[in-house]
Parts: structure tokens; C-alpha cells; sequence
């Protein structure tokens, strides 16, 4: 019993231990696979950005839809409804853009990245590329990786924006509140340095997500069962990665 | 091949979008009617309390932005503050004797200099300063007041 939770502990911390050298490895063959591979990165920017483009623009659209209905019903309380836009554009841009933005990346773009590296791992591909003097890190996974860290804020941004077009569709026209005031409230709050807060956590949260699915990928154990226990994990790791990075960030932040 | 050109241009009108994204929430959603002019000159106006009024606030004239405020000091002889504003070189007609007040959009919004034209002949430029001016209204101070006075009326039965 004693001994388990010893055990436990110990590979947690040599796990984790790993992950950071994994990281250390990635960084060290990025300015390699740029220089030389520049096109595997941007395959891999189409894939995690370009098609994820769907899912973010509809979910955003709702939540910014979401947060001017809520915004509006709750601030007519005390009869500011013309603060709507200033909510909805602080809550998007700083919190909601760069977190659920991950999150969704985490699902769309991270159980695929894991996968596909666990898959290739379990059919031998990666072995068979070692076999042919072909180091499967830069072909394989570094250019995975920094298309998830170049997408992420790029997304973030797409999804801010289409939130406020959304929050502004229900409020404006749907419940009456005055296009100026909306506007004009929103750009008295918002300052330079809350999107520059967005973009920090949108970029921190890229490498965060990418890092683990790739990670859990490289790692994963090659089955069938072991490639689809993988992609589980990349999704709960960066949930909960990604949610403790935001309350560190933004308690540095404020 | 016809392959690649389309994950490049994918790739790159994904880019395009990101940035344009980046762009509009940069320049849409911050900064406020953005004050900006060529040329401006600078007048000064002293304040017994200038509130929660902050650099970049608008100098407005009958509603109308003319101005921002550049800076906020305090003069420790004086005990005042003192307020700088740009005004555009445009407007080089305002009365010498115009009062300033510092005022506050709605309720709960943020303060800004509103300039209220005066009769002079003389007109204000550069590095003029505005005589007559009238404090911030500091919502506390007058919640103090009114429950000071509901007390002693209280206390006085």
C-alpha cells in the first residue's frame, strides 16, 4: 500500500520530468524543421487551423449570442443594458475566446494529432522511419506541433470576433439596445492590454495543447486500446491543464 | 499538386482571417472615439479634484470631441491639479474666459472635460489656461453629505 502510493508518486514526477525533456527536444529541432521543412508546418497549420475554422466560428457565434442575451437580462436590473457590449467583448476577449478556444482545439484538433501519431507508432511507421535514417521527431511530430502552437492564437482571435458579431446581432436588433452605446461602451472598457492578456493565453494555451498531443501520441501504447486511451487523456490532460494556466495567468495578469 | 495548392491556400486564407480577427479587435473594440488631429496646441486648467478623470479622457464642446487630455499633475504649492489638454489647431476660435467642468458620461461612465464656451473676444492658444473651472462631482462626497445631514437632523429632536 505504502509502496503504491511511492510508486505513484515516483512516476508522476518522472513523467512529468519526461515531458519537460520532451519539450526541450521539440524546441531544439524547431529551427531545423522550419528552416528546412517549412511546408510540413504549414500542412499542419491547414490542419489544426483551417479546419477547425467550422466548429470555432458556430461555437463562438453562440457563446457571444449567449453572453449578450445573459448580459442583457441581468444588466436591465439595474438598467445599464448599454454596458452589454462591454461585458461581452471583456468576457471574450480575455477569458472565454482563449479558454474555450482550447478546449474545442483540445477536441478537434488534439484527439487528432494523438491519434494519428499513436496510430502511426502502433503500425511501425515510426520505426520504419528511424529505419531509413528519418528522425520521425522532426518529420513527424514538430511540425504537428508548431502548426498547433501557430493556429491556436489565430483561432483564439477568429472566435473573439465572431462573438462579438453574435453578441451584437442579439442585442442590436433582437432586444433594442443602441448600436452607439453598444460600440461605445465596449471601446471605452476594453484597452490594449486586455487583448494583449487574450493573446498570452491564447498563445500559452497553443503550446500547452500541443504539446500534450503529441506527447500523448509519441507515448501512447501501440494498440488499438492504448492509441484510444491516448487520445482520452490528450483531451482531459489539456482541460485541465489549460483551465489551472488561466487562473495562473490571469492572477499574474491583474 | 493540385493538392497542395489547396492546403495552401487553406492555410493561407486561415492566416488572412486569424489576423484580420487580430485586427478588428485591436482597432474596433479599444481606444474609444479616437481623438486624432495633425496639429494640436496645449492648454492647462487647474481643478480642486479632478475625480477619476485619466489621461487620453476627451475634451468635448458641445458634444463634440475637440480634444484629449494629455496629462494630470498635482501642484504641491498650490494644492491643485493641474489638468494638460490637446486641443486641434482647428478649433482656434473658443473664448478665452470658457469654463471647463469635468463631467461624467451617464451614470457609471468615465469622466471626461467638457469646455463650455464663454463671451470674449480673446481667443484661447497655445498654452492659455482656463480660468474658470468647476471640480468633479464625487458621488462619495455626496453620499457623505446627505447621510451627515439625515444624521443630525436625527440627532437634533
Amino acid at each position: 500500500m505504502f509502496r503504491d502510493l511511492y510508486y505513484t508518486v515516483f512516476e508522476f514526477v518522472r513523467t512529468f520530468g519526461a515531458l519537460q525533456l520532451f519539450f526541450l527536444r521539440l524546441l531544439m529541432h524547431t529551427p531545423t524543421v522550419l528552416s528546412r521543412r517549412f511546408g510540413l508546418v504549414i500542412g499542419q497549420v491547414y490542419n489544426a487551423g483551417a479546419l477547425s475554422l467550422v466548429i470555432i466560428v458556430i461555437c463562438g457565434f453562440f457563446v457571444g449570442a449567449v453572453l449578450g442575451l445573459q448580459g442583457f437580462s441581468n444588466l436591465s436590473r439595474f438598467n445599464a443594458e448599454d454596458s452589454v457590449g462591454a461585458v461581452a467583448a471583456l468576457a471574450l476577449v480575455k477569458e472565454l475566446g482563449p479558454v474555450i478556444t482550447a478546449l474545442l482545439f483540445a477536441g478537434r484538433a488534439g484527439t487528432a494529432l494523438s491519434s494519428e501519431i499513436g496510430l502511426m507508432k502502433a503500425t511501425d511507421q515510426l520505426s520504419a522511419m528511424e529505419m531509413m535514417a528519418v528522425n520521425p521527431i522532426r518529420r513527424v511530430v514538430v511540425p504537428r506541433f508548431l502548426g498547433g502552437v501557430v493556429a491556436m492564437p489565430l483561432l483564439a482571435a477568429v472566435f473573439s470576433m465572431v462573438g462579438l458579431l453574435g453578441a451584437h446581432l442579439v442585442c442590436v436588433p433582437l432586444l433594442g439596445v443602441d448600436v452607439g452605446s453598444f460600440w461605445q461602451q465596449m471601446q471605452q472598457s476594453v484597452e490594449v492590454a486586455d487583448i494583449n492578456e487574450g493573446i498570452i493565453k491564447s498563445i500559452a494555451f497553443g503550446i500547452a495543447a500541443s504539446l500534450l498531443a503529441v506527447w500523448e501520441g509519441y507515448n501512447a501504447i501501440p494498440t488499438a486500446e492504448g492509441v484510444g486511451r491516448a487520445t482520452t487523456r490528450t483531451v482531459v490532460l489539456t482541460a485541465i491543464v489549460v483551465l489551472i494556466f488561466d487562473f495562473m495567468i490571469t492572477a499574474v495578469a491583474i | 499538386m493540385q493538392q497542395t495548392r489547396t492546403v495552401e491556400l487553406g492555410t493561407g486564407l486561415f492566416a488572412l482571417l486569424g489576423m484580420g480577427a487580430l485586427f478588428f479587435l485591436t482597432t474596433q473594440t479599444t481606444g474609444g472615439e479616437d481623438f486624432s488631429a495633425d496639429e494640436t496646441f496645449e492648454i492647462t486648467a487647474r481643478f480642486d479634484n479632478v475625480g477619476s478623470l485619466r489621461p487620453r479622457a476627451p475634451v468635448s464642446m458641445s458634444g463634440v470631441t475637440i480634444g484629449r487630455v494629455t496629462g494630470i499633475e498635482f501642484d504641491p504649492t498650490a494644492l491643485e491639479a493641474i489638468v494638460t489638454m490637446d486641443v486641434d489647431a482647428r478649433y482656434d476660435q473658443i473664448p478665452e474666459d470658457s469654463d471647463a467642468s469635468i463631467l461624467t458620461a451617464g451614470l457609471l461612465g468615465s469622466q471626461y472635460v467638457g469646455l463650455q464656451a464663454g463671451g470674449s473676444e480673446f481667443y484661447l492658444e497655445n498654452g492659455s489656461e482656463i480660468l474658470l473651472t468647476q471640480s468633479a462631482i464625487v458621488l462619495e462626497n455626496l453620499i457623505g453629505k446627505f447621510l451627515v445631514r439625515g444624521g443630525s437632523d436625527e440627532t437634533s429632536d
